[in-house]
């Protein structure tokens, strides 16, 4: 087969890694070119360099070493079994192109994926010669993003991790059943047992960077997963459960949910419909919920509905906000910034602002309007000092009255 | 400067600004006239290029505080926005600073009440710059000056050509430096250039666009890979457009394919949905009707191909269906099912099981030949889910019309085109399964699966492919005697 030029094997791996959720650039050390002989720097905040027409930002060079793969995993479009054109990068040529996009400020830094080769030793070892390269010979002190692979060797993640500044393991499936149903070839205790490897060396070398002040760095950017939602029979209750334990367990920065969507080629196990994109979104939701606003992983689960999925039409936190009616509403002039947060409506920006704003005034219905989006969503829930919603929030169709409009289907819509 | 004794209570002071982005002048002078007690409403401060004497006339000196005057009260949280917020390009920006400056003397927690109409202005222009500035970092573009040395060598210039909303330009210098420390570059804007060579930086006048390169050879790899890393299948134009408004695009090598990537979704959206919404008009009601159907179906890829429907073939009132996969190259030619090298390993078995295939209604899941050119020969290819889920019609039209009361599906293609959905042929093979219509599926092995196998792989599963007959057969006599 004729060698393939740059450009084109480009295109085949960036379209086979545009499956991965993740591109974020922020959380890690600060980092800069200065007194270096190379380039790159990272400011804590993470860049969008450009937005793609999917919504999706384009903050890294996503792409896979390589689309060849020993595995046979069911929902990926790299499968063994998979149709797909082939193409493999060597580490030289994606330090490369790095370097070059980089150069020109079109990224923030590299994440890089591969498909399995021969063992996958053999593939993170390529994985960690590409950082090698950036990070010693380039001197590049911008981003990596490395997805290690759960069956190689401890040593090799470890080495992994030195150059990164997040690592990442896929989790694939929210539920064991289903990673051996649709992945055959893995194994959760091998996934979970290298996560854990992960955690504790990000630990250690937290802990010896507090007493020597050239211990190496470790991940800096801590290590995240992802998860396939909506190809398995999973509910949300499940995967809500599942990604509070990863996040105790493993202390990770991130959990991202991928919509299965249907990919081209498609083997026969999957479902052929694609779950709602919505269904998504409504986990990162509850995602939000149990990270910034304090709700349990339970008190998620108790937004569920009896299928244990969220509900699609409104969000989660409404949704739980409408089951316990009983804890509102809320005085937003006496309620505890924890009750605040329960307020359908109501951010974490604009909870702190009322916060700092009732020390100096009552506050009326009308400032609290000033300090948040949409003042009919929040006003069934809330007392001011001018407003008490009285029969409102009882009202049977409240739900209805605050679900946002559907949008009337074409009746002949193709 | 003017001893503050002697400001007059109505003097009216005009303060010229040297540059827009100049918040130290801006501290000094506010700080003295605070100190001067000159109320907000008598100040008008005035950048370069600006109309801004409101007063017709005034005093263009500051004051100079008395010895004995009040130390300023001024918050931390002030400072940081007030710095920020300097740069905005509304001319109004420095009266509602010292407004707010002046704010402080009286009540020094201000900035904490957050409903307040003032300091809500500030935490906008606040917002807007950092946003602007934010944007720069990210929206960016170096080009390579060619012929000014090769890329990696160190000695090349990379230019870029920006237009922010804010006078946000020297503010931002060090996040390029911090970036780019051992390159050479320039950023022009229409307000001011900067220009670091690797160890100084130095400041220019104002450029146009056509003084930054007008290319670069790495953008068509940018491109492809934008393109390429978009998925199609989750269009979301509104969400790309709030963080990436038009104003920037015409600077974005990228940006041009953005219209070309929409339309191209939305018509492959289109085709998915129209491949996706069969439309089947009423079913055929007699196999004849079907057979005419099948050969002008194309409602999958496979009709497409250079290929013959073929119909299944045998009694109308057969007590057994035997479902095959798909013809293969010699039932295409002849049009009739079952009569290549898997047709007639399944005669033997099917006599050895004592089964008539005459009695017998003998017919295919998918109704066309798929396959691929290789050379001369045209090899199988298995149809895939959704093909056989489109074909299921013809199929199912075929068993409403020959009623069969025992079904026998061969391979996991045909079982697929039962049963709608996959089963594994060597859990599901020995026991029958009811269908809807009241008749009894059993599900077994392809009769080319035997083909491909060997040695005593190939007896082992004749033996189990002779089984499945043997109950079949069996179950046949018995519906037959009750």
């Amino acid at each position: 087969m004729a060698q393939l030029s740059v450009i084109e094997r480009l295109e085949i791996l960036a379209d086979a890694a545009k499956y991965d959720a993740s591109c974020a650039s922020s959380g890690t050390a600060k980092k800069n070119s200065i007194g270096g002989k190379g380039i790159g720097s990272t400011e804590g905040m993470g860049i969008c360099h450009a937005y793609a027409p999917d919504g999706r930002c384009i903050s890294l060079l996503k792409i896979l070493l390589t689309n060849h793969c020993i595995f046979d995993c069911h929902y990926c479009i790299n499968r063994k079994s998979s149709n797909v054109r082939r193409a493999k990068f060597t580490p030289q040529e994606v330090a490369d192109l790095t370097i070059s996009f980089y150069r020109r400020n079109y990224i923030e830094g590299l994440f890089l994926s591969s498909g399995i080769v021969k063992s996958s030793d053999h593939t993170m070892e390529q994985m960690i010669e590409t950082a090698r390269i950036l990070r010693e010979e380039y001197d590049f002190r911008g981003y990596i993003h490395l997805k290690t692979i759960p069956e190689a060797d401890p040593q090799l993640t470890y080495r992994a991790g030195l150059y990164a500044d997040r690592v990442s393991i896929n989790v694939e499936l929210p539920t064991d059943a289903g990673l051996t149903r649709l992945a055959p070839d893995k194994n959760s205790r091998q996934i979970e047992g290298a996560m854990g490897g992960v955690k504790d060396s990000i630990v250690e070398a937290k802990d010896a960077r507090k007493r020597f002040r050239h211990a190496p760095r470790f991940a800096p950017a801590g290590q995240s997963t992802q998860m396939i939602v909506g190809a398995d029979a999973a509910s949300d209750a499940d995967i809500v459960g599942k990604a509070s334990r990863l996040y105790d367990s493993f202390g990770l920065r991130r959990v991202y949910y991928s919509a299965f969507s249907p990919i081209p080629d498609a083997s026969a196990v999957l479902p052929l419909k694609r779950p709602p994109l919505i269904r998504e979104h409504r986990l990162y939701q509850s995602d939000w919920l149990m990270r910034f606003y304090g709700y349990k992983p339970s008190e998620v689960m108790q937004a569920t509905g009896d299928d244990g999925n969220l509900p699609l039409d409104i969000d989660p936190k409404l949704a739980w906000a409408l089951k316990f009616r009983e804890s509102f509403p809320l005085d937003v002039n006496r309620a505890s910034r924890e009750m605040l947060l329960r307020v359908p409506g109501l951010g974490v920006r604009a909870v702190n602002q009322i916060i700092a704003a009732r020390r100096h005034r009552t506050l009326r219905l009308d400032d609290v309007g000033k300090l948040t989006v949409s003042v009919t969503k929040v006003r069934p829930f809330i007392i001011t000092a001018d407003w008490r919603p009285t029969t409102l929030t009882d009202r049977a169709d409240l739900r209805s009255l605050l679900a946002p409009k559907q949008e009337q289907l074409e009746l002949f819509a193709a | 400067m003017i001893p503050a004794q002697r400001i007059r209570a109505d003097t009216r002071y005009v303060i010229q600004l040297p540059e827009p982005d100049d918040f130290g002048f801006w501290r000094e002078r506010a700080r003295a006239l605070v100190q001067c007690d000159v109320p907000p409403d008598r100040i008008a401060w005035v950048e370069p290029g600006g109309s801004g004497d409101l007063f017709g006339r005034g005093d263009l000196r500051v004051p100079s505080p008395p010895a004995d005057a009040p130390q300023i009260r001024v918050s931390r949280r002030f400072l940081q926005l007030a710095k920020n917020a300097a740069l905005h390009s509304d001319p109004e920006r420095f009266a509602l600073l010292y407004r707010l400056l002046w704010r402080h003397q009286a009540n020094g927690r201000v900035m904490e009440d957050k409903a307040d109409n003032d300091v809500r202005r500030l935490e906008d222009l606040d917002r807007s710059v950092r946003r602007d500035s934010h944007k720069m970092h990210a929206f960016v573009r170096f080009r390579v000056v060619e012929d000014e040395g090769v890329e990696g060598s160190g000695d090349e210039h990379y230019v870029a050509w920006f237009e922010p909303d804010h006078h946000i330009v020297r503010a931002n210098a060090g996040f390029f430096v911090r970036r780019f420390a051992n390159m050479k570059w320039s950023i022009l804007t229409p307000r001011l250039s900067l220009h670091w060579d690797g160890e100084t930086m130095r400041e220019g006048p104002a450029a146009e666009r056509g003084d930054a390169p007008s290319g670069d050879p790495a953008e068509d790899l940018w491109r492809k890979y934008y393109a390429s890393i978009f998925n199609p299948a989750r269009l979301k134009v509104g969400a790309m457009l709030k963080e990436m408004p038009r104003k920037y695009w015409k600077n974005m090598p990228e940006a041009a394919l953005i219209p070309e990537l929409v339309a191209g979704a939305q018509q492959r959206e289109s085709t998915m949905v129209d491949a996706g919404t069969l439309e089947f008009e009423e079913r055929p009601e007699t196999l004849a009707a079907i057979d005419k159907a099948i050969h002008a179906c194309r409602k999958c890829p496979i009709g497409e191909l250079d290929n013959h429907a073929v119909m299944g073939e045998g009694p109308q009132d057969a007590a057994l269906m035997i479902v095959g996969e798909q013809p293969g190259d010699q039932e295409d030619q002849s049009g009739r099912p079952f009569i290549g090298p898997a047709g007639q390993l399944l005669d033997v078995h099917l006599e050895r099981a004592g089964i008539d295939r005459g009695k017998a209604y003998v017919t295919n899941t998918v109704k066309h030949f798929k396959y691929v050119q290789r050379g001369k020969r045209r090899l199988h290819q298995s149809p895939n889910a959704k093909e056989i889920d489109t074909c299921r019609w013809w199929v199912e039209s075929e068993r409403a019309i020959v009623q069969p009361k025992l079904l026998l599906a061969m391979g996991a293609s045909a079982a697929r085109g039962m049963l709608g959905k996959t089963v594994s042929i060597t859990k599901a093979r020995g026991t029958p399964q009811m269908l809807e219509d009241g008749s009894e599926l059993w599900i077994t092995a392809h009769p080319s699966y035997l083909l491909r196998l060997d040695g005593e792989a190939r007896e082992k599963q004749e033996r189990l492919f002779d089984a499945d007959l043997a109950a079949v057969a069996q179950r046949l006599a018995e519906m037959a005697d009750s």
